[in-house]
């Protein structure tokens, strides 16, 4: 059905818009090259902060929408099997493949057909391209954590497409 | 039908407190603040009981001479508390629950506005608020309610309904804040006129 890829269009859209506003970094040498590139490399995390900004505010809304029926969680390895398998189905209509953990607060979620990386390419073509696509769903999962009340620190790193790993980590308080 | 309904943040602040305004507000927040600690008694109790027995609603939280008091909480542990006169005898536990479970759909709405800010308080009306500058034309506000006309104000229909526009004097510079979740409000109005 059409109805999956709509939300792939719409993220591809919003990465190349975001990313369309920033200089490419030279590799050739430019008269003011050092503050040049510094420029353009800090125009990039900021679409990168931008784009998981965006996730994570709907990350917010969709931690409030989602468990709605769902009994009250236990503990923090029950969020967490909830953004494997209840958030994953409702954005991208599959289960995370696995979640690891070494109950020290570390979690690493490792899907291995990401919806987003899929259409792209299988292997390691663009690999230097995957992180920006992947920062919307950082910012996704950083927001259902927090909505669920858990503080945490997202980040996303691809060996292969369309493999691709979310490592969650939780600060002991 | 509830006397007074209040949606409490995570962090133990309201959000939202509304009360029919028969009587002093106050005497309601009051109420409101001491529940709190019951709602939370009963949520550590809750963490130790068998996932079975966990649910949203938390019940009847403690009865006074003249209101009884219910709670309910989220998965975000937002809390709604709502004060119940008690001659309303007729009211049952399922019809209780129904209403808070409109209530957290109507909550979820709000979370899903794109132009509400998680954390801040949910409002629906036009609120006056000061600002520091004025811009040399007096900043004009919209109240949606009829204004005395006098030397210093205009009167304007406004596209968006039977509004007044005023200008300020420069003793009393004013700015409008907006309206996020009409629809919240909507549902909480309806729930004190009538059991839902």
């Amino acid at each position: 059905m059409a109805d999956t890829v709509l939300f792939e269009f719409l993220h591809t859209e919003m990465v190349a818009e975001l990313w369309a506003h920033d200089p490419d970094p030279g590799s050739g040498v430019s008269a003011g090259s050092r503050g040049e590139e510094v420029g353009a490399t800090t125009g990039q995390k900021m679409s990168l902060s931008v784009l998981e900004s965006m996730g994570f505010r709907v990350g917010q809304a969709l931690g409030e929408r989602l468990p709605r029926e769902t009994l009250a969680f236990r503990e923090e390895l029950d969020v967490l099997k909830f953004l494997c398998k209840d958030l994953w189905v409702a954005v991208f209509q599959k289960q995370m493949d696995s979640l690891r953990t070494n109950h020290q607060g570390t979690y690493v979620l490792q899907d291995n057909s990401f919806p987003l990386l899929l259409p792209m390419a299988s292997g390691l073509q663009y690999l230097e391209e995957a992180p920006k696509f992947l920062a919307f769903t950082c910012g996704l999962l950083r927001g259902a954590l927090c909505t669920l009340g858990i503080e945490s620190v997202v980040t996303a790193s691809v060996a292969a497409l369309p493999v691709c790993k979310f490592q969650v980590l939780i600060p002991k308080s | 039908m509830a006397v007074c309904i209040a949606v409490i943040a995570k962090e133990n602040y309201p959000l939202y407190i509304r009360s029919t305004p028969t009587e002093n507000e106050l005497k309601f927040h009051y109420m409101v603040h001491t529940s709190l600690d019951v709602v939370d008694e009963k949520i550590s109790a809750m963490g130790k009981a068998l996932v079975d027995q966990r649910e949203l609603y938390l019940g009847l939280l403690y009865p006074t001479e003249d209101y009884k008091v219910y709670g309910y909480v989220t998965n975000s542990k937002v809390k709604f508390v709502m004060v119940v006169d008690s001659s309303n005898t007729a009211l049952r536990d399922n019809e209780i629950r129904s209403m808070f479970r409109k209530l957290h759909n109507s909550y979820t709405d709000v979370m899903c506005n794109p132009f509400y800010n998680p954390g801040d308080r949910i409002q629906s009306r036009w609120a006056l608020l000061p600002v520091s500058a004025s811009s040399p034309g007096g900043p004009y506000f919209l109240c949606p309610y009829p204004v005395q006309v006098g030397p210093t104000s205009c009167v304007r229909s406004s596209p968006g309904g039977p509004y007044s526009c005023v200008r300020s004097s420069p003793g009393e510079p004013y700015s409008l804040c907006p309206i996020q979740s009409r629809a919240f409000d909507n549902m909480v109005t309806s729930m004190m006129i009538q059991v839902c």
